[in-house]
């Protein structure tokens, strides 16, 4: 187990390097010039053009700029914004409530899905089965954004049951709304997986053994029938943490989160390669890191597979 | 009370051999054997052999015409390619001449769904608005099969180093979610300059196409040990000629269902991106530049928000519809059940 948890490790950097090396060379080339953009588009004395340069590290070449940022974020140095502030800084600002947001809509997502999924897929062909799964198609098929206004205007302005937007802190209560609408449409999808895994375990060999065996029905639903429908399921949420954190983009612009997502946005308009590209490094990491999470998983819910 | 399932007695093997072990009959029973038209076997008989058996695909478009969801979606999508192709024959009011005194007035004689902030006609906008969904949506699709489909069963069939570059290339690409891509990429000057549908479908290309190649690898890996694989090669054909005549072909199901769903997905990224102000420019009449100007005025008049997103979502369920009938339709395990 722990060598393979070592292997698994040591795949995971190859796939970072490479994701932040791509991500580095599209925000290096985007820029007409991001040292003119400082100065509004004014002209600027040409010493200062040339220390701001030198400053950012842009006179050197592509790759000396990218193993320069390696070595400054392996020592957690992330450089600074265009505007003076440490973008760890920035960063440290803006993640926890991205974080907060992406984890509250993946419990919700992760609760509803599962639970839902499998009473649908207990009761397959059903009135219940239906309704979810038409449910289901519609949530995948309306955009985010579009979602988001519809319960940003009826729960947020005509009802009055929420705020509409959220306030400075971000605290918890106001990032129920937002997070609902960011794990919506993964809701669609865990209940689609759950379902599937489930009508396809509920007639397996051991289903039929251990209600033979005369277990409860709750514990033949939970222990042997659930547990064993999880491992898809798992490997979709690991998956979805780095697609919720990166996707909140369009959720925090519509209810006004100040996370990563707007962070980001804002960045990558301004033209600021280190605060974009250190931001979607953090991205990146947390992805492959739920990803080793999820393999780890695989081995407690499913003993069949063995790591040697 | 949960349904318990039939049970079934299954006698162990060897039982009745068993019990006759010790002493078996020698004498020659007689039985009575039905003529048979009057047995339920004659139905067996009836069944023509010489008739051609259905392929895959003919079995899956018997079981789909009468599935009422594929006749629905096929019916919109239909209709939405028809309002693409020929917008005018759906309205005769100019989407681009607007006039400023009728801005966020309700419907009107002639103008069914009301105006927008600008004063133009919302019915209109939303006809002329389908091309660049649709155009978006084919293109986009069309270019990811080629590409993740050629890319994926070259992996999948010849294996080695190609698959393994392949495998570690699609990783790179899942690490980056599609969103936050396609804004990088739209941000390049070459792109950001010249913002046009052609833009946003090479941008959703490149973003797209791994996840195709995963899909395509899978099929043709589980499709090149058959047998069929083995006697192609074994009469002599090809490498490359039993991958495009034998493998690809029998590979193509689950490619044809997921590409269904993904025009969906990518109708939804172009909006989005367009939504975001980096997609599609303003000049260009679209669902997602409708709602992203319509949100300002979401508050007082949401009707101008509500039918390009009416418009969107139904065409984007609409795919998603049809990709969900195919599947069905070609995976036998759901036929039995």
């Amino acid at each position: 187990m722990i060598r393979f948890t070592l292997l698994r490790f040591l795949q995971l950097i190859p796939v970072f390097l490479g994701a932040t090396l791509l991500v580095y060379f599209l925000v290096f080339a985007t820029p007409g010039n991001p040292i003119a953009a400082l100065s509004g588009g004014k002209p600027m004395s040409p010493a200062v053009e040339a220390a701001l340069t030198a400053q950012y590290n842009l006179d050197k070449p592509f790759w000396m700029q990218y193993l320069l940022y390696l070595k400054n974020l392996l020592s957690f140095d992330l450089g600074e914004t265009f505007s003076g502030q440490p973008v760890s800084d920035v960063i440290g600002r803006a993640f926890p409530v991205t974080a907060r947001l992406a984890i509250m809509a993946l419990v919700f997502e992760a609760f509803f899905g599962i639970i839902f999924g499998v009473i649908a897929g207990l009761r397959k062909g059903k009135l219940f089965d239906s309704t979810v799964l038409i449910a289901s198609l519609i949530v995948i098929a309306v955009p985010t954004f579009v979602l988001g206004f519809i319960l940003q205007f009826v729960v947020g302005v005509k009802l009055a049951w929420a705020k509409p937007t959220v306030s400075p802190g971000a605290p918890w209560s106001d990032l129920i709304l937002p997070a609902l609408v960011l794990g919506l449409v993964s809701l669609a999808y865990v209940i689609r997986l759950t379902r599937t895994s489930v009508i396809e375990n509920k007639n397996a060999d051991y289903v039929r053994t251990a209600t033979a065996k005369g277990l409860s029905r709750r514990r033949v639903v939970v222990v042997h029938i659930v547990r064993n429908s999880m491992i898809p399921v798992v490997t979709f949420l690991g998956a979805d943490l780095g697609s919720l954190m990166g996707g909140a983009i369009v959720t925090e612009g519509i209810f006004n989160v100040p996370g990563v997502g707007n962070l980001l946005y804002l960045s990558i308009l301004k033209g600021e390669t280190p605060t974009v590209v250190a931001v979607v490094s953090v991205l990146v990491l947390v992805f492959v890191l739920a990803n080793l999470v999820v393999d780890l998983l695989y081995a407690w819910l499913d003993p069949r597979i063995r790591y040697a | 009370m949960p349904e318990n399932p039939t049970p079934e007695i299954i006698e162990p093997e060897g039982a009745a051999q068993r019990i006759r072990s010790g002493k078996v009959s020698t004498r020659k029973i007689e039985h009575y054997v039905a003529r048979l038209e009057d047995t339920p076997l004659q139905d067996v008989d009836k069944v023509d052999e010489s008739a051609v058996p259905l392929s895959m695909w003919a079995q899956a478009w018997r079981s789909l015409r009468k599935q009422p969801l594929f006749i629905i979606s096929a019916i919109l999508i239909l209709l939405v390619i028809a309002v693409a192709v020929f917008p005018q024959l759906f309205t005769h009011t100019d989407p681009t001449s607007c006039t400023l005194s009728n801005a966020r007035k309700g419907p009107a004689a002639g103008h069914p769904l009301g105006f927008t902030f600008q004063g133009c006609d919302i019915y209109a906008r939303i006809i002329f608005g389908a091309r660049a969904s649709v155009l978006v949506g084919l293109f986009t699709t069309i270019f990811v099969v080629i590409i993740g489909g050629a890319l994926g069963a070259l992996a999948g069939y010849y294996g080695g180093w190609l698959d393994a570059v392949l495998a570690r290339i699609t990783d790179i690409f899942f690490a980056l979610p599609l969103i936050l891509g396609a804004i990088i990429i739209m941000q390049l000057p070459a792109f950001r300059d010249n913002k046009s549908i052609w833009t946003v479908i090479i941008t959703l290309t490149i973003f797209g196409w791994p996840q195709l190649a995963r899909i395509t690898r899978g099929a043709v890996i589980e499709a090149k040990n058959s047998d069929y694989v083995m006697a192609s090669r074994a009469l002599g054909l090809s490498k490359f000629k039993t991958l495009v005549k034998h493998v690809v072909p029998n590979s193509l199901a689950p490619i044809i269902v997921i590409a269904t769903i993904s025009l969906g997905i990518y109708i939804v990224a172009e909006a989005t991106l367009s939504f975001l102000g980096v997609g599609l420019p303003p000049s260009i009449m679209s669902w997602g530049n409708d709602i992203a100007s319509a949100q300002i005025s979401l508050r007082n008049n949401p009707a101008i928000l509500m039918w390009p997103a009416l418009a969107l979502s139904v065409t984007v369920l609409s795919f998603i519809m049809l990709g969900d009938a195919v599947r069905d339709a070609l995976d036998p395990k759901s036929r039995k059940g």
